[in-house]
């Protein structure tokens, strides 16, 4: 074991036990006291504005009903109708900004029902105690190509399955699961969650999973509009935005997605090297995510450096608030100037009305290692038309391409979140189903 | 600050709050400790005839029915009188009255209906310096099936026959406690004054099924397989039991005769609301049971502070004042005309109010895309149920319409005379006003 102290990057900085503390769920699952309190305290609201407020439409009220009568299993299912991926929802929507911050006791006390708690002790009570809730309804003939097996591409496909359409997915990564097995922080995604979700997902049948297949790769648009009867794209945003500063090329500069990405995968996390002195570069989720594990790692001094002022900053001020709990300091309005050897030199901005520009004065911070998190770009666009840098879509995810549907953080619209990955991919099969079957 | 001091039936207390007879009255332990607490008097646990004493199950006793948060609403039980010598009772009794000589300490009797056992336990009971008796004529289960608790309490002549016992072989107050398993509640008090009782207290518990155990397929509390009714009390319990209080208080056959209540009551205010409607004092038991000794304190605290804001210097200054406006429903103004009115600054938009009055009343609240509710005063005859199901106080209310106003429901004048069912022209057998 080396120590926090120990200059440059470096791995093991703590030990085992102190890693796999660090580690631990960020919200543990409640017990069944707590369960039971939190669950009491819905109104059971009329056309309830947490249901407006969650992108999947789950009808919260109902299910937390059905979780203070005693049947968290019928509460699974309320969730699991409108949202698949409702445990990895209730792990990582930030609810503060969705359901729990439309909660009308958030507006009443401050204190909103704790809907992501209790969504994720339905779901895993149900997949803890029963194996797969749904059926596929009678073959329909139909194939369905999903490009991606991100959230996006596997509730599109589950939804397709469960319709009664054979499914192929083709993913270029070795793991199905997209930024749930990837990207998704450690602390919110905990026992490889992502992979055993996954894994009961395909519980429905009738999904065929080709993993290493990447579109691009010898797999083409054409081709799989010649060989389906439908085509999901769900590649989700692949490339990474560069920092446009003297030093993008320097060693100690790298993307955070990889870095977490390497984290995520990693059988020990003492092999994951870190910075004694780590410097994040952006503003949103994938920010706090590399900063906070960065000092979950053992670094000794964390920033993140953002170019605008808080209130413009992508990470919810929960995940601010995260953050800071963990010892991460947040910089607003600094942008990146240059990349000295063991140094990052950043500039002051000023909002000029008509765009941010640098004043000209800078100052110098200790960084061993610069994570770049400026948001990601998308990569495999299909030949498809563009717009907003993603790929155009209307209505529910058709491309302007016949019998080619897009959802998840690769088409037009999202929010870049899970939950909206997940709403995208259901009503996209929804939407093919409908135009396959003409029964909709 | 507001005296507490009560003198009910001559039998003085340093506070209104007695502990009625049942558990927590049980045993001199328990009630050193309710004494110790502050409560001004207690009603020990039932006495029965000398002899083996009463058993009682080894199983649960109690049933319970729960509110958000496991917030006890109410508790059954099937527990009988004290299983403990009478002897032992007796003892024990004497030494705490003459440990606390400022404090009520009464002796519950229940033992068969016939003149020797009443005259032999009363003989007894002197000896201890109790206050007073209370007749249980109030327990719903087991001992009713061997003829006493309810079943005497049902039956207005055994009543005021064993009433007239008492008063014959005992000088200080009887007391009678009443069965609320009853249609009319009116005629066993009625007996009871008939008899010479000094006072009525109620109610006793209402027979009740808390729960059925749907693995087991039978009643809570399960003995062994099988349950039985018991008997209810707890804040369920409170509004049934001040209306058969109301209606002994208004009563011209018992108006007047004093009143112990009992029933559902927990904090000061419960026990005000009970006090207002004629009761000279009160009694607690599953608040006790719920939270222990200790919420004496919030209610002498809080009966005080109330008193004083509205400047009553004893109790007897406000005992019985909300008597003579509880009336029958022929007698109320239906000219007064209400309507509800939303608070927007208050509101927090759940549109529970909205639910409930679309699904199951009158369609009288609004709902714009916006969440924003409002009252239709076009279509809302005032019933208050979105007011019951708000989750938030004062948030609705309801606003009387002024006199000369027009009520835009009926498109008629709200008329500043008072008329009631008996004089309006939809009755059939209305008498001209006069
Ligand atoms: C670090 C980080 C943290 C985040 N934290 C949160 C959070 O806490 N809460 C939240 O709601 N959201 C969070 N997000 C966002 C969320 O993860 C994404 O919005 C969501 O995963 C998008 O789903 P998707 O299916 O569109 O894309 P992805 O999850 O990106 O999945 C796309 C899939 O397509 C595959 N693929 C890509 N290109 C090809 C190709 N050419 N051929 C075949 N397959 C391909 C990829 O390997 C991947 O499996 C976070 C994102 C990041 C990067
Ligand atoms: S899916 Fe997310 S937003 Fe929707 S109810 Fe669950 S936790 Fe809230």
């Amino acid at each position: 074991m080396t120590s926090v102290t120990a200059p440059g990057i470096t791995a093991g900085r703590l030990s085992a036990d102190a890693l796999a503390e660090a580690f631990g769920d960020l919200h543990a699952p409640l017990d069944p006291h707590e369960v039971r309190v939190a669950a009491d305290r819905c109104y059971f609201c009329y056309d309830a504005p947490c249901v407006t407020a969650c992108p999947t439409d789950i009808d919260i009220p109902l299910f937390i009903r059905q979780i203070a009568t005693g049947t968290p299993e019928a509460a699974a299912r309320t969730i699991f109708e409108q949202n698949i991926l409702g445990g990895m929802c209730a792990r990582v929507c930030p609810t503060e900004d969705l359901c729990e911050g439309a909660c009308v006791r958030e507006l009443a006390e401050g204190k909103p029902v704790e809907i992501g708690r209790l969504q994720r002790h339905a779901t895993d009570t149900l997949m803890a105690r029963q194996g797969h809730p749904f059926t596929r309804a009678p073959a329909t003939g139909k194939r369905i190509a999903v490009v991606g097996a991100g959230p996006a591409g596997l509730s599109c496909a589950h939804r397709l399955a469960m319709l009664g359409h054979d499914v192929t997915i083709h993913e270029a990564r070795p793991k199905p699961g997209g930024l749930n097995e990837y990207g998704i922080a450690a602390y919110k995604s905990t026992d490889d969650f992502a992979a055993r979700e996954a894994a009961w997902l395909m519980q429905i049948g009738g999904i065929a999973i080709q993993t290493g297949s990447a579109l691009g790769d010898g797999l083409t648009v054409d081709g799989l509009v010649a060989d389906f009867d439908a085509v999901f794209l769900a590649v989700g945003l692949g490339g990474v935005n560069a920092l446009g500063a003297a030093g993008d090329d320097h060693a100690s500069v790298n993307d955070a997605v990889n870095f977490i990405a390497d984290l995520r995968q990693a059988g020990d996390l003492a092999d994951i090297a870190v910075g004694r002195h780590v410097v994040v570069i952006g503003g949103g989720m994938t920010a706090v995510d590399a900063a906070v594990q960065s000092k979950l790692l053992g670094a000794e001094s964390v920033t993140i450096a953002y170019r605008r002022d808080r209130d413009r900053m992508g990470a919810s001020r929960y995940e601010q608030d995260l953050a800071a709990s963990h010892g991460v300091r947040i910089m607003f309005n600094v942008q990146p100037h240059a990349i000295h050897d063991g140094e990052i030199e950043l500039e002051y901005t000023a909002d000029t009305g008509t765009g941010l520009s640098g004043t000209g004065e800078t100052i110098r911070l200790s960084a061993d290692q610069v994570f770049r998190a400026i948001g990601q770009t998308l990569t495999t666009d299909g030949g498809l038309t563009i717009a907003d840098r993603k790929i155009a879509v209307t209505g529910a995810g058709r491309t302007t391409r016949t019998g080619v549907w897009a959802g998840g953080d690769c088409a037009q619209g999202g929010d870049d979140l899970t939950v909206t990955a997940v709403a995208q991919g259901r009503d996209a099969a929804m939407d093919i189903h409908a135009a396959l079957v003409g029964d909709a | 600050m507001a005296d507490l001091t009560t003198d009910f039936v001559g039998i003085k207390s340093p506070n209104p709050f007695w502990l009625a007879s049942a558990p927590p009255t049980d045993k001199e332990y328990n009630v050193r400790r309710a004494f110790d607490a502050g409560w001004g008097g207690v009603v020990w646990k039932t006495l029965g005839a000398e002899g083996p004493p009463v058993v009682n199950v080894n199983g649960p006793r109690y049933g319970v029915i729960h509110g958000a948060d496991r917030r006890v609403l109410g508790i059954n039980n099937i527990e009988l009188i004290t299983d403990r010598p009478l002897e032992v009772n007796l003892e024990e009794m004497a030494r705490v009255k003459a440990d606390y000589p400022d404090r009520a300490l009464i002796a519950s009797i229940m033992v068969p209906c016939e003149e020797q056992a009443w005259r032999d336990i009363l003989s007894r009971v002197q000896e201890t310096n109790a206050d007073g008796i209370e007749l249980n004529f109030g327990c719903p289960h087991g001992m009713a099936e061997r003829g006493m608790g309810s079943a005497v309490g049902q039956v207005p002549e055994y009543i005021e026959m064993v009433v007239r016992w008492c008063k014959a072989y005992y000088d200080r107050p009887v007391i009678v406690k009443l069965t609320p398993n009853i249609t009319d509640i009116r005629k066993p008090a009625q007996a009871a004054k008939n008899g010479g009782a000094d006072a009525v207290s109620l109610i006793n518990t209402i027979n009740s099924i808390t729960s059925v155990d749907l693995d087991m397929m039978a009643p809570q509390p399960t003995i062994d397989g099988k349950g039985t009714h018991g008997g209810y009390c707890g804040p369920a319990v409170k509004p049934i039991a001040m209306n058969m209080v109301a209606e002994i208080a208004r009563d011209p056959a018992t108006y007047g005769m004093p009143i112990s209540g009992i029933g559902g009551i927990g904090t000061w205010r419960d026990a005000a609301e009970f006090m207002a409607l004629g009761c000279g004092n009160v009694q607690v038991c599953t608040a006790a049971m719920t939270y222990g000794f200790k919420i004496v304190a919030e209610m002498k605290s809080g009966l005080s502070q109330w008193m004083d804001e509205k400047g009553y210097a004893s109790t007897a200054d406000f005992v019985g004042m909300a008597v003579p406006n509880v009336t029958d429903w022929q007698y109320l103004n239906l000219n007064y005309v209400a309507k509800a009115q939303i608070d927007q600054d208050k509101c927090i938009s759940c549109g529970r109010c909205y639910a409930a009055c679309e699904d199951t009343s009158h369609q009288a609240i609004a709902m714009s895309p916006d969440r924003t509710f409002s009252v239709i005063d076009e279509e809302c005859v005032a019933c208050n149920l979105c007011v019951d199901v708000c989750p938030v106080d004062d948030c609705i209310t309801m606003i009387a319409m002024t006199p000369g106003s027009i009520d835009p429901r009926t498109g008629k004048e709200v008329l500043k005379e008072y008329a009631n069912w008996t004089t309006h022209p939809n009755n059939p057998g209305a008498v001209a006003a006069e």
